[in-house]
């Protein structure tokens, strides 16, 4: 794997305020990277950098081997798709996609060549005479991203590209968009807030957390085996509950938790002193609920249904356990009707699988 | 229903202010007595002001004269008033941002008294120690009044471009166009509005200014607000109705075409923005 | 193809292709240092911010500087009519001539605080009256539906294209004593006798009124017609009635609108000089007017600038507020 994109210690500061601390990253070509956080996190100032828009107060960045510092956005090896799209409201949707080419002084037929080829790729070749106002919020991105590409530029940087498009959309343009990628062979480097466009656009995800970059990872890996509580609370649901780790051995820990009322019992090692605090995050897909209860000793709480939400495809219990906290647990629904389904203000158990726990030191 | 009664009211009693005293003009240019407000019944009405009028050479000569200002004044200010309101809204922060913000809004509300004499003390320190202006008149005149119609084509300007998205100007950068090429395909079309209302805003400014043009003109460059001024001080004439009436009518026939030419470009660009809603 | 050899960075650069034709025309038939020099310190951004920022320091800033040294110095019959501050007093001896005299002047004769008082009531009150007739208009027209909003607004701006001298004129008309208010009253029998209505504060107030009103409705309609309707809606729900939303909601909302208003009309009435001239009470003047006649009649400059220095004083805080305003305004927007 040959790497293409390379940060190298970034900091950006706006005045006082840090919007990007110390990011050092590597990107290979090829890849579908998101930097994936919240608003306000930094991760929109990165990609500002990498395009040139913004100069890193310190730090540098390398794409394709070349120090980006004092080169502007115009002779940058990388093109942009914004979040708001940026089509010229003045101008065409030909003449947008156009514009990149023109600026290269290509001729005149070989912009009509490539101007149709990509108009064909996102399927828009009847809506070329169309200004911007005159489409839908679909067919502008699909403008906006074939303005980008057609450039053919070897790294493609993506503000929440599909941010403003409706549910339905979004999914069937997660996989076009996908198609495309691996077509053309591009690095995408996508920014977004939302996880499940990342679990499903990215090879590699980074989560970033107020202007640092705090795991890197595949998306099973950002999601089974998040580093901290940051992460493991931010992708996805949690149950997590403080403890202290009671037995420490190569092949498995105890964790006391008094927030649990229970020991948790993990089958591996970790790397943490004898009575260090710690914590156990349980993803409430991996918590069995039965009303008998099961022939196990660890890993198992008692609790009364308080709420049940039903959402289609599966039902989420809230289930306040003994020591007085909530627990959250998901059940997918396989059958249509059941008699036999758990209602509220049953007493119920609760448990999970000794792998099922992730241990957090930090 | 009450509420709207006063509506009504207020627009009825509002517009009834703004409107009689024009109207009271236009219907007195027609009249044939020299007593300008009483109506002459028997000879009315008649066009004899409107042949006065254009017999007189002054106030034709003063006319053009005020044209031409008008226009240097408004095509200069444009310049100006687009590289300054392009400065505060794109730029970002630099060093002197507040002080070029304050002196383009300043002279929006500066009583005309003080720029007239601070302008006239100007011209006559540059002449001494310069040389230049070399006494004044058309030149010292224009440059007056381009440095309060900027202010106005800055304000316009910039408001248009706040309304806009920055990012569009990124996107064509990022896309390979240099700075400059930026501002001629991208900026100056989305803002050509702006730039159109500011150059008639100027164009009306230095038209309308008596003030300011009093205290920097020199001898034999009097505009026509200066003409009709000194007229008006010797007693009202039936002729400035007339010329009045000219006036309201051209302005009146270029704001109603202009705003019907621009409902119609809106229609147009609101039913295109239902085709595209429509074949979601 | 010596600068080649004097600057590699700039020989890179132009290898590289990096630099536009032009500027590599330039650099080769330019003397070495020069074409450096503008490639690396003198960006367009710079030329682009000078040119507007020359224009007003040389035309705005530098001449209120001077009235405000010729408010120092001392009136002369000659030309220019005043005193230079700095002398020579022989020897190689420069004395400045700092006189505090004409500020002095204007405090022992009461024409000028007289004048400045009544500048700023007739001002007041004329703000005030435009605002009592302006946000009914305004607050209709914001209400009204699209296309009656566009022709309301076109009747509010058509007259301030006409000529603002000609406004004033037509009032002459309407207000003379053998004028057509007067005509049409003494006609119906209201009155027997012409009412005096010229050379008056009234006639004062009409005329600044008139005149402003428009610079008065587009800042309270460009306020009113942001107003989310549902805001009036919410109170509506909430149990309030008509009257008490206007007043808790619209109206606090349409703050910035009306301080925008007001200083709009008031700060430039202050220093009016065409109506209080054209209409105006003979016995009592307006600074304005005062300033204007220092220095056409009495050719005092420098007490002429003393007045607009002390004017000036006045109005700063005010300009300043609505500077912030218009400033916050755009903002905004973006």
């Amino acid at each position: 794997m040959h790497e293409y994109v390379r940060l190298d210690g970034v900091t950006k500061k706006f005045g006082d305020f840090v919007a990007v601390n110390n990011v050092t990253l590597s990107i290979n070509q090829g890849e579908i990277f998101c930097l994936l956080g919240g608003s306000g996190c930094g991760k929109t100032t990165l990609l500002r950098m990498l395009a040139g828009f913004d100069a890193p107060t310190s730090g540098s960045i390398f794409i394709d081997g070349q120090d980006m510092a004092g080169i502007p956005a115009y002779e940058r090896p990388a093109n942009m798709m914004f979040q708001s799209y940026a089509l010229f409201p003045h101008m065409t949707a030909w003449k947008n996609i156009a514009f990149g080419l023109e600026q290269e002084k290509l001729s005149r037929a070989e912009i009509g060549k490539r101007v149709g080829a990509i108009l064909d790729i996102v399927k828009m070749t009847p809506y070329a005479q169309r200004k911007p106002h005159q489409l839908s919020g679909g067919q502008r991105q699909r403008i906006a991203l074939a303005r980008s590409l057609v450039k053919r530029p070897k790294l493609l940087l993506l503000d929440e590209p599909l941010g403003a498009l409706d549910k339905k959309l979004r999914e069937q343009t997660q996989f076009e968009l996908l198609g495309i990628q691996e077509s053309l062979g591009v690095t995408f480097i996508v920014v977004t807030h939302d996880q499940e466009e990342a679990m499903t656009l990215a090879t590699r995800i980074g989560v970033m957390n107020r202007g640092e970059i705090v795991q890197v990872g595949t998306p099973p890996d950002i999601y089974e085996f998040p580093s901290s509580r940051f992460v493991a609370d931010f992708i996805g649901s949690v149950n997590m509950f403080e403890g202290r780790l009671i037995e420490d051995e190569p092949d498995h820990v105890r964790i006391r938790s008094d927030e649990l009322g229970a020991h948790v019992y993990v089958d591996h090692g970790i790397s943490a002193a004898p009575g260090a605090t710690v914590w156990t995050a349980i993803r409430p897909e991996k918590i069995n609920i039965a009303r008998e209860r099961p022939a196990s000793e660890d890993n198992l709480v008692h609790g009364i249904v308080k709420e049940i939400a039903y959402m289609g495809d599966m039902s989420m219990y809230l289930v306040q356990i003994d020591s007085g906290r909530m627990m959250r647990v998901t059940r997918p629904n396989i059958v249509r009707q059941s008699e036999d389904r758990i209602s509220w203000d049953e007493a119920v158990w609760l448990s999970w699988h000794s792998s099922s726990a992730i241990v957090l030191t930090q | 229903m009450r509420s709207r009664v006063v509506s009504t009211s207020a627009l009825l009693i509002g517009f009834s202010f703004l409107y009689i005293p024009i109207l009271s003009m236009v219907v007195f240019s027609f009249n044939n007595s020299r007593l300008v407000t009483v109506w002459d019944a028997q000879n009315s009405p008649t066009l004899k002001w409107y042949y006065e009028l254009f017999s007189n050479e002054q106030i034709l000569g003063a006319a053009w004269l005020s044209i031409r200002i008008a226009a240097m004044t408004a095509s200069i200010a444009v310049v100006l008033g687009t590289l300054a309101g392009l400065v505060l809204a794109r730029f970002g922060p630099f060093k002197g941002r507040t002080l070029l913000s304050g002196m383009t809004t300043a002279p929006l509300v500066m009583p005309e008294v003080i720029t007239g004499l601070s302008m006239l003390l100007l011209f006559i320190s540059m002449e001494q120690l310069l040389g230049w202006p070399k006494g004044r008149g058309v030149l010292t005149i224009t440059i007056a009044h381009v440095t309060f119609a900027m202010a106005y084509v800055t304000v316009i300007v910039q408001s248009q471009l706040a309304g806009f998205d920055d990012s569009l100007e990124e996107a064509a950068m990022d896309l390979g166009a240099r700075p400059a090429k930026v501002f001629f395909r991208i900026t100056l079309p989305l803002i050509l509005p702006a730039i159109a209302s500011g150059w008639l805003l100027s164009f009306t400014l230095s038209w309308d200014d008596l003030v300011i043009s009093q205290f920097v003109a020199g001898p034999g460059s009097s505009t026509l607000p200066m003409v009709i001024f000194s007229k008006m001080r010797l007693g009202v004439s039936p002729d400035v109705n007339a010329l009045a009436t000219i006036l309201v009518l051209f302005v009146a026939m270029g704001v109603v075409g202009g705003s019907l030419w621009m409902h119609r470009l809106e229609k147009r660009r609101a039913r295109e923005s239902q085709l595209a809603a429509s074949d979601l | 193809m010596s600068n080649d050899r004097h600057y590699p960075a700039l020989s890179a650069r132009l290898a590289s292709g990096r630099v536009g034709p032009l500027w590599a025309l330039l650099f080769r038939l330019a003397p070495p240092r020069w074409s450096e020099y503008v490639l690396t310190h003198w960006t367009g951004k710079k030329l682009v911010i000078a040119m507007p920022y020359l224009w007003l320091l040389l035309f705005f800033l530098v001449p209120f500087l001077i009235v405000f040294k010729i408010s120092f110095s001392e009136a002369r019959i000659a030309m220019p009519p005043y005193a230079p501050l700095l002398e020579w007093a022989g020897n190689q001896v420069v004395a400045i001539k700092l006189n505090m005299g004409n500020y002095a002047f204007l405090l022992t004769d009461d024409l000028y605080a007289t004048s400045y008082l009544y500048s700023v009531r007739v001002a007041a009150i004329s703000a005030l009256l435009c605002l009592l007739i302006g946000y009914p208009m305004a607050y209709a027209i914001a209400r009204s539906t699209p296309t009656w909003r566009s022709v309301f607004l076109l009747l509010v701006i058509l007259p301030f294209w006409t000529s603002f001298l000609l406004r004033v004129y037509a009032w002459i008309g309407l207000l003379k004593s053998n004028g057509v208010i007067n005509n049409v009253l003494m006609a119906l029998g209201v009155i027997d006798t012409p009412i005096t209505m010229m050379q008056t504060d009234f006639a004062v107030y009409i005329g600044i009124v008139y005149s402003y009103l428009p610079f008065m409705i587009l800042p309270l309609y460009a306020n009113l017609e942001k107003h989310d309707q549902t805001l009036v809606e919410a109170a509506a729900d909430l149990g309030a009635r008509p009257l008490k939303t206007f007043l808790r909601v619209t109206l606090p909302l349409s703050f910035p609108g009306i301080v925008a208003g007001v200083l709009l009309v008031f700060i430039p009435a202050v220093g009016e000089y065409v109506i209080p001239s054209l209409l105006g009470r003979a016995d009592q003047l307006m600074i304005g007017r005062v300033l204007a006649d220092e220095f056409f009649s009495n050719r005092d400059w420098p007490v002429a600038s003393a007045v607009a220095i002390c004017m000036l004083i006045l109005l700063v805080a005010p300009i300043m507020v609505f500077q912030r305003i218009q400033s916050r305004e755009l903002e905004a927007r973006r």
